[in-house]
């Protein structure tokens, strides 16, 4: 999958650095209330799945200085997930 | 980096005088007592590093309880007593292995596992940690004196929601036959965040 862009209007807990990234999901973790409603007083709800999310370091970075196994996992809530 | 740029941890005083503010907003407006500001910041304090270092000794010695411990980290806790604030984000451990060194980071902010090891270091907070880790976790790793082999794979996680990460660093050799409490002493606040391996045991009998 790969990780939506975007720059929406309130507290986001989605770096700049992995947007619009290819990604592998490792784990979902559960589901969790939606921080971008919880900041501004919401109730979170629905909640979203939370995924973490595994990228080879080599594909964020071109210039990356080490193992091309190396990887970099991220927690990512559902709603930033768009398929391939 | 954010919009708002940001900046835990560079700027104290700044800081300190806005949570100051906000404290006294939160109050003035009804939202919460100074009472529960001070309860909550007691229970962070009461944690510190030699609370995780427990936890993860008794992992090193006990196959069972490391494995109950990885599978579920909250549960493991509270076999030895430790029992998280309900307010506290889910904690979870990442075993280090001769394979594998995982790393983590807050990149957004600060996010940490507070709920057992208490507050993280100032520069776990600042810009440079938090920018750099993820591009170039090996400096990173170098910066810190810790030194990987090229064909270990480095795995830096970005607790950038729910959950937070303990690092069980990996069992230093030369360490069979220690009591649990003396492995503990192997287990510092770095090595639990993972920019450091457990210390060996002979640079603690030359403190």
């Amino acid at each position: 999958m790969r990780i939506r862009v975007g720059v929406p209007p309130t507290h986001f807990r989605t770096p700049e650095y992995i947007q619009g990234k290819q990604g592998r999901i490792d784990t979902l973790w559960g589901a969790f209330p939606n921080p971008e409603s919880l900041a501004y007083g919401g109730d979170g709800l629905p909640a979203q799945p939370l995924y973490q999310v595994e990228f080879t370091q080599s594909d964020l970075w071109s210039d990356y200085q080490g193992s091309s196994d190396d990887k970099l996992l991220i927690d990512i809530y559902e709603h930033w997930l768009e398929p391939i | 980096m954010t919009q708002n740029g940001h900046n835990h941890g560079d700027n104290a005083e700044y800081y300190s005088q806005r949570a100051a503010a906000i404290q006294a907003l939160l109050i003035e407006k009804g939202i919460c007592t100074l009472d529960d500001i001070t309860t909550m910041a007691d229970k962070i304090d009461s944690r510190s590093p030699e609370d995780g270092a427990k936890v993860l000794a008794r992992a090193w010695v006990d196959p069972q309880y490391k494995k109950r411990l990885l599978a579920d980290a909250e549960s493991a806790f509270l076999e030895l007593g430790y029992d998280l604030p309900e307010t506290s984000p889910k904690i979870t451990v990442v075993e280090n292995t001769d394979d594998i060194h995982n790393m983590a980071v807050c990149t957004l902010c600060s996010c940490y596992p507070r709920a057992i090891i208490g507050r993280p270091p100032v520069w776990y907070k600042g810009l440079a940690y938090r920018s750099k880790v993820v591009v170039d976790p090996r400096g990173v790793l170098r910066e810190f004196g810790t030194e990987l082999d090229e064909s270990v794979q480095v795995k830096v996680i970005d607790s950038s929601a729910d959950y937070r990460y303990l690092i069980l660093p990996k069992r230093p050799a030369g360490s069979d036959g220690m009591s649990e409490e003396e492995l503990a002493k192997l287990i510092t606040q770095e090595s639990m965040i993972g920019v450091t391996q457990a210390l060996s045991p002979e640079a603690v009998r030359a403190v």
